[in-house]
C-alpha cells in the first residue's frame, strides 16, 4: 500500500502549495488593488484613524481628535463647543466624510496630507514619530462670536463680522446650528439619524452656512451702499444734489412703478439729497440713481466689492451675483437690492467693510496660523487686497452718510454710547407673502473701523412680515460691534 | 561476518517533544500578551492562571505519552497545542473586539472544550492499548457515523444554523455531530477496505486500459457517494459532502492501489457536483461568489469573501501585528474565516507559518501511515490525516479562492467544541497509531553461529503489497 501512499502523499504537498499561491497572490500579487478598491472598510477606517488636527479659536480647541483605544476608530472627533461654531468647523464624519466647514475645506491640512506639511511628514516618518495632521488656529473671536449667536437668539439666519483693515472673519454664525457630534459619532445609526435631521428641509437644513453659502439672499436695501458708491463714483451725483424722490418712481413698462415703502415721497418737491435719501432708505431715490447709472455700471461696481467672484476662506464662498441682461425697469429694481440680485452675508459686511477701509476691499480669511503637532507655525495668513471699489474720498463721504443713518435714520436701533457707528439697514421682500428677510450692516468706530459687521434674520424672524432691518437685524449688530471693541 | 549497514537505533524522542511542547506554549503566550498589548495596551491580567493550566495541561498529556505511548510521534502534539493556543488567542482577540471577555466570552468556552479535549484525548491514549481493537468495531463505527451524519435531520434536535443543518441542540449545548462522524466513518473505511481490498483490486472488467471494477463490489462506494449527495442536499452541507467523498475515494485508492476507482470516484463528484448546480440556488450562488467576490451582484448575496480577501490584503507581507488590525469586521472571524483573520495581523509571512503547521501535521501522518505494519493501521493514519489536508484545502482553499467556499472548520483554531473534539480524538488516534509504527519490532533473538539450522524458526513471514 505504500505505492498509493507515496503518490498521494505528492497530491496532499500539491494542495498545500495551492494554498500558498493563492495566500501569496491575495496578499502580496492583489493587495494593493484590493487596498483601493472602493468599498474596502479598512482603508476608509485607516485614513480616519489618523491623529487629526485641532481647530482652534483663541488657546480653546473648537474641534479637536480624541484618542479611542478600545475603538475600531483610533480617534474620536469632538467639538467641544459644538453648536456654536458648528458651520465654522463642519463635520468629520466615517460615513459621511469631511464636510460642511474647516473640516472639509483644509481637510489635507488637518490630516497632515497637504503638500505645505511634506517635509514634516518625511521627517516625522525618519524619526519614528506617529504622522499627525497641522491644527488651525481661527481670526475668530469668541466673544463677537458669542455674542452674534446670544443677540441673534432662536431666530434663523446669519452673522459675518470681519476685520476691515484685514479682511480677518472676526465672527460667522448661522442659525439654526446643528451638533457635529453627532456626525462625528462612531455610532452609525446616531450618524445616519443626524444626517437626516441637519438636511432636512423641516428643519430648515441647519447644515447649510447661511453666512457664505447656502440659497443666496436678496439684500434689499443694504445693497443701496453698492449704487450709491457707484453713482458717486461715476459722478452721478455729488452728496448735495438733490435727486428725484417721489412716492412712486415711474418705471418703463410697468404700470406698478417703484413705490417708497410708506407710500411717501422722500423730500420736499418730490426730491432729496443722497445722504437723506440713504438715511431713510429711499426707494424711488436710489431706484432712479440706478437707471442714470444703468445696469452695466452699476453691475461693474458691484463687481469690485467682490460680487460674481468664487472666494475661499478657505472654505467655499457662494459667489454673490448681479444679473445681467436687465431693462431700465429691472435695473432700477436692482439698484434697492430686489430683482434677482442675490448675496451673502459675508459679501455684505465686505461691502460695509471696503467704505470701512477707505475703498479697499480685503480677502476674507478664517484661518490666522497653520501650526505643527508641536505648536509652531507652519504658515501664517497675510492679509490681502482684493480691489479697490471706490476712492479714499468717496468712501469718507459714503461713511458719513452711514453715520447719518444710524444717527438720525433707520439704522438707531444700533446706536453705541460713545461709538460712532455707520450702517445701513434693508428689508428684503421675498415676494409670494412670505415676511422679509431683516438685514443690517455696519462697521465701527466710524472715525478707526475695527469691525463691519452685516447680520440677516431670515423671513423677519420674530417680527414676521412687521420686519424691518433697523428693528430687528440692528440690536444683533450692535451686540457685535460692542464685543470687539470692548474686548 | 561484519554489518555493513548501520541500524537506526530506535528513540522515543520524548525530550525532543517536551521541548517543542514548550516553545509552542511560549509562543501561544506570547502571542496572548501580543494581542492584549495591542487592543488594550495592558498584559492580560489571568496570563499567569490561564498560562499556567495551558502549560499544565499539555505537560499531563506530554506524561501521558512518556507512560502509554513512548515511540509516539515527537511533533504531533506540539503542532496541536501550538494551532490550538493561536486559534484561542484570535478568538480572544475577535472576542475583544466585540467588548466580550472572560469565561462566558467565546475565548473562555473554547478554553473549556480544550480542556476537555484534551483530558478525552488522553483517556483515549490510555484506554486505547492498540488501534488493531478498533478493526473490531468496523460496523459499529458505521452505523454510529450514519447515525451522527443524519441527526441534525431530526425534527426538534437538529437546527439550521447559517443555512446549514448540521446542528444538534440539547438544551443549552450545541453540538455538530458531523465532526465526530468523520472519524467513526474514518475506522469504518479502514476496517471494511482492509477486509475488502483484494476482491475489489483484482476482479473487474479491462475498459480502455482501466480495469473497473464489477458492480457487485461497487456497492459500498455507491452508499458513500449517495450518502455524500444526501448530506449535501439535506443539509445544505457542502463541505462536509466533499470532505467525507474525498477521504473515500482516497482511502480506496490506497486500499486497491488501483487508479480506475479514483477516475470512477472523481467522474461521480463531477457529476453530481454539476447537477447540484444545477439543481439548487445555493450551490449556483457559491460559485458565482467565488468567480468574482466583488462584483454587485456577488455582494448582494454576501461580502464575507469580499471582506475575507480585503482584511488579507490588509494584512500584506508582514501583517499588521496582532491586535492591531480589524479582522473582525469579516463575519465569522473565529471560526471560517479565522484564516483571513491570521492574514490580516500575522501576513503572509504568518500564512505560510500556519499552512508548513498544517502540512507536517499531515505529513508526520502520512509518515505513520507508511511506517505501520498493519493494514488496518495503514488506511487508518492515511485516513486521519488525509482527511485533516483535505479539510484544510477545503476551508482555507474556500476563503482564498481556489474552490468555492463551502464551510467547514479550520482543524484545531476555528471557534467550536466539537470540532477541537474531534480534532484532539483524531490526533490522539495518530499518537497511538505512530507508537505502534515507530516501535521497533520484539527483538529476535541473537542467533548463535554455530546453530544454522534454526534461522527458519525466527523468519518473519513477510507479506507483500
Amino acid at each position: 500500500m505504500n505505492t498509493p501512499l507515496r503518490r498521494i502523499s505528492r497530491f496532499v504537498a500539491l494542495l498545500f502549495a495551492a494554498l500558498l499561491v493563492s495566500s501569496t497572490v491575495i496578499q502580496f500579487v492583489q493587495a494593493p488593488s484590493i487596498d483601493a478598491r472602493p468599498g474596502n472598510t479598512r482603508t476608509t477606517l485607516d485614513s480616519y484613524s489618523r491623529d487629526r488636527g485641532s481647530i482652534i479659536v483663541g488657546d480653546t480647541p473648537i474641534a479637536r481628535s480624541v484618542a479611542t483605544p478600545r475603538d475600531q476608530i483610533a480617534y474620536q472627533r469632538t467639538y467641544p463647543d459644538a453648536k456654536l461654531y458648528s458651520q465654522v468647523t463642519g463635520y468629520f464624519s466615517v460615513v459621511y466624510g469631511a464636510g460642511g466647514g474647516l473640516e472639509g475645506s483644509a481637510d489635507d491640512l488637518l490630516a497632515g496630507t497637504a503638500d505645505q506639511l511634506f517635509y514634516r511628514r518625511v521627517t516625522d516618518v525618519l524619526t519614528g514619530r506617529q504622522v499627525s495632521g497641522a491644527s488651525l488656529r481661527l481670526t475668530i473671536d469668541a466673544k463677537a462670536q458669542e455674542a452674534a449667536d446670544q443677540a441673534l437668539g432662536d431666530q434663523r439666519g446669519a452673522v459675518v463680522a470681519l476685520d476691515p483693515r484685514t479682511g480677518a472673519i472676526l465672527a460667522m454664525v448661522s442659525h439654526p446650528q446643528y451638533d457635529p457630534n453627532q456626525l462625528a459619532s462612531h455610532d452609525g445609526g446616531t450618524q445616519q439619524k443626524a444626517w437626516t435631521q441637519d438636511n432636512s428641509a423641516a428643519s430648515y437644513q441647519p447644515i447649510v452656512n447661511r453666512a457664505i453659502g447656502g440659497n443666496l439672499y436678496p439684500p434689499g436695501s443694504v445693497f443701496k451702499i453698492v449704487t450709491a458708491a457707484a453713482a458717486l463714483e461715476n459722478g452721478v451725483v455729488t452728496p448735495q444734489t438733490q435727486i428725484p424722490a417721489p412716492a412712486r418712481l415711474d418705471l418703463p413698462q410697468t404700470s406698478v412703478g417703484l413705490p417708497n415703502e410708506n407710500g411717501q415721497a422722500c423730500g420736499a418737491n418730490d426730491r432729496t439729497t443722497l445722504q437723506h435719501a440713504l438715511e431713510i432708505s429711499c426707494n424711488t431715490a436710489m431706484g432712479y440713481l440706478g437707471m442714470q447709472l444703468g445696469a452695466d455700471r452699476l453691475g461693474a461696481e458691484a463687481e469690485k466689492f467682490g460680487f460674481g467672484q468664487t472666494l475661499r476662506v478657505p472654505t467655499r464662498v457662494s459667489p454673490s451675483a448681479f444679473p445681467t441682461d436687465l431693462d431700465q425697469a429691472q435695473t432700477a429694481r436692482a439698484a434697492i437690492g430686489q430683482e434677482s440680485v442675490r448675496v451673502t452675508p459675508l459679501q455684505v459686511a465686505m461691502v460695509a467693510a471696503a467704505v470701512a477701509n477707505k475703498g479697499v476691499v480685503m480677502k476674507p480669511y478664517l484661518v490666522q496660523d497653520v501650526l505643527a503637532s508641536d505648536l509652531s507655525t507652519i504658515d501664517e495668513a497675510q492679509p490681502e487686497q482684493l480691489g479697490q471699489a471706490m476712492s479714499e474720498q468717496t468712501a469718507a463721504t459714503l461713511t458719513q452718510m452711514l453715520i447719518g443713518v444710524v444717527q438720525q435714520g433707520t439704522g438707531t436701533p444700533a446706536q453705541i454710547p460713545g461709538v460712532q457707528v455707520a450702517g445701513k439697514t434693508g428689508t428684503a421682500e421675498q415676494g409670494n407673502g412670505k415676511p422679509p428677510h431683516a438685514w443690517f450692516t455696519a462697521f465701527a468706530p466710524a472715525n478707526d473701523p475695527k469691525v463691519a459687521v452685516a447680520v440677516v434674520v431670515e423671513d423677519g424672524g420674530n417680527a414676521g412680515s412687521e420686519a424691518a432691518g433697523g428693528r430687528n437685524a440692528g440690536p444683533v449688530a450692535k451686540a457685535v460691534i460692542e464685543a470687539v471693541l470692548n474686548r | 561476518m561484519t554489518t555493513t549497514v548501520a541500524t537506526l537505533v530506535p528513540r522515543t524522542r520524548r525530550n525532543v517533544e517536551l521541548l517543542l511542547l514548550l516553545v509552542a506554549v511560549g509562543l501561544v503566550l506570547l502571542a496572548w500578551v501580543n494581542v492584549d498589548l495591542g487592543v488594550r495596551e495592558t498584559v492580560p491580567a489571568q496570563l499567569l492562571t490561564v498560562g499556567g493550566g495551558l502549560l499544565g495541561l499539555s505537560l499531563a498529556f506530554h506524561l501521558v505519552i512518556r507512560w502509554k505511548a513512548s515511540y509516539a510521534d515527537p511533533v504531533l502534539l506540539p503542532i496541536a497545542t501550538l494551532l490550538n493556543g493561536f486559534g484561542l488567542v484570535m478568538i480572544h482577540r475577535i472576542d475583544l473586539a466585540g467588548g466580550r471577555d472572560g469565561l462566558d466570552s467565546n475565548a473562555g468556552k473554547q478554553l473549556v472544550w480544550t480542556a476537555l479535549s484534551v483530558v478525552i484525548a488522553a483517556t483515549v491514549v490510555v484506554v486505547l492499548r492498540d488501534h488493531r481493537l478498533l478493526q473490531r468495531k468496523t460496523f459499529t463505527a458505521m452505523a454510529l457515523g450514519l447515525v451522527l451524519l443524519l441527526l441534525p435531520l431530526v425534527p426538534f434536535l437538529g437546527t439550521e444554523i447559517y443555512g446549514s443543518r448540521i446542528w444538534i441542540r440539547l438544551g443549552p449545548l450545541s453540538f455538530q455531530p458531523g465532526e465526530i462522524a468523520k472519524l467513526t466513518i474514518t475506522v469504518f473505511f479502514a476496517g471494511y477496505l482492509v477486509q475488502a481490498r483484494d476482491v475489489l483490486s483484482l476482479a473487474g472488467r479491462k475498459v480502455l486500459g482501466f480495469t473497473f471494477p464489477r458492480m457487485r463490489d461497487l456497492g459500498p462506494i455507491l452508499v458513500a457517494w449517495v450518502v455524500s449527495i444526501l448530506v449535501l442536499v439535506a443539509e445544505k452541507d457542502l463541505g462536509s459532502s466533499l470532505l467525507f467523498f474525498g477521504l473515500f475515494v482516497g482511502m480506496l485508492y490506497i486500499a486497491t492501489e488501483r487508479t480506475s476507482w479514483v477516475v470512477l470516484g472523481l467522474l461521480m463528484f463531477a457529476g453530481s457536483a454539476y447537477v447540484a448546480y444545477l439543481l439548487f440556488g445555493h450551490v449556483q450562488e457559491r460559485v458565482m461568489l467565488w468567480l468574482d467576490p466583488f462584483s454587485a451582484s456577488s455582494l448582494a448575496v454576501s461580502d464575507q469573501i469580499a471582506k475575507g480577501l480585503m482584511g488579507m490584503a490588509a494584512g500584506g507581507l508582514f501583517g499588521t501585528g496582532l491586535g492591531q488590525g480589524r479582522p473582525w469586521l469579516v463575519a465569522f472571524a473565529d471560526s471560517d474565516f479565522i484564516f483571513p483573520s491570521f492574514g490580516e495581523e500575522l501576513g503572509l509571512f504568518g500564512v505560510f507559518a500556519l499552512l508548513a503547521l498544517y502540512a507536517i501535521f499531515v505529513e508526520r501522518g502520512l509518515r505513520t501511515a507508511l511506517g505501520v505494519r498493519d493494514g488496518f493501521g495503514k488506511l487508518l493514519a492515511f485516513g486521519l490525516s488525509f482527511s485533516v489536508a483535505l479539510q484544510c484545502f477545503v476551508v482555507i482553499g474556500g476563503v482564498t479562492r481556489v474552490i468555492p467556499l463551502t464551510g467547514l472548520t479550520t482543524p484545531f483554531m476555528s471557534q467550536g467544541g466539537s470540532s477541537l473534539l474531534a480534532n484532539w480524538t483524531l490526533m490522539a488516534l495518530l499518537l497511538r497509531i505512530s507508537d505502534q509504527a515507530r516501535r521497533p519490532v520484539p527483538e529476535a533473538k541473537p542467533l548463535p553461529r554455530d546453530e544454522p539450522g534454526r534461522v527458519g524458526e525466527n523468519t518473519e513471514v513477510v507479506r507483500v503489497r
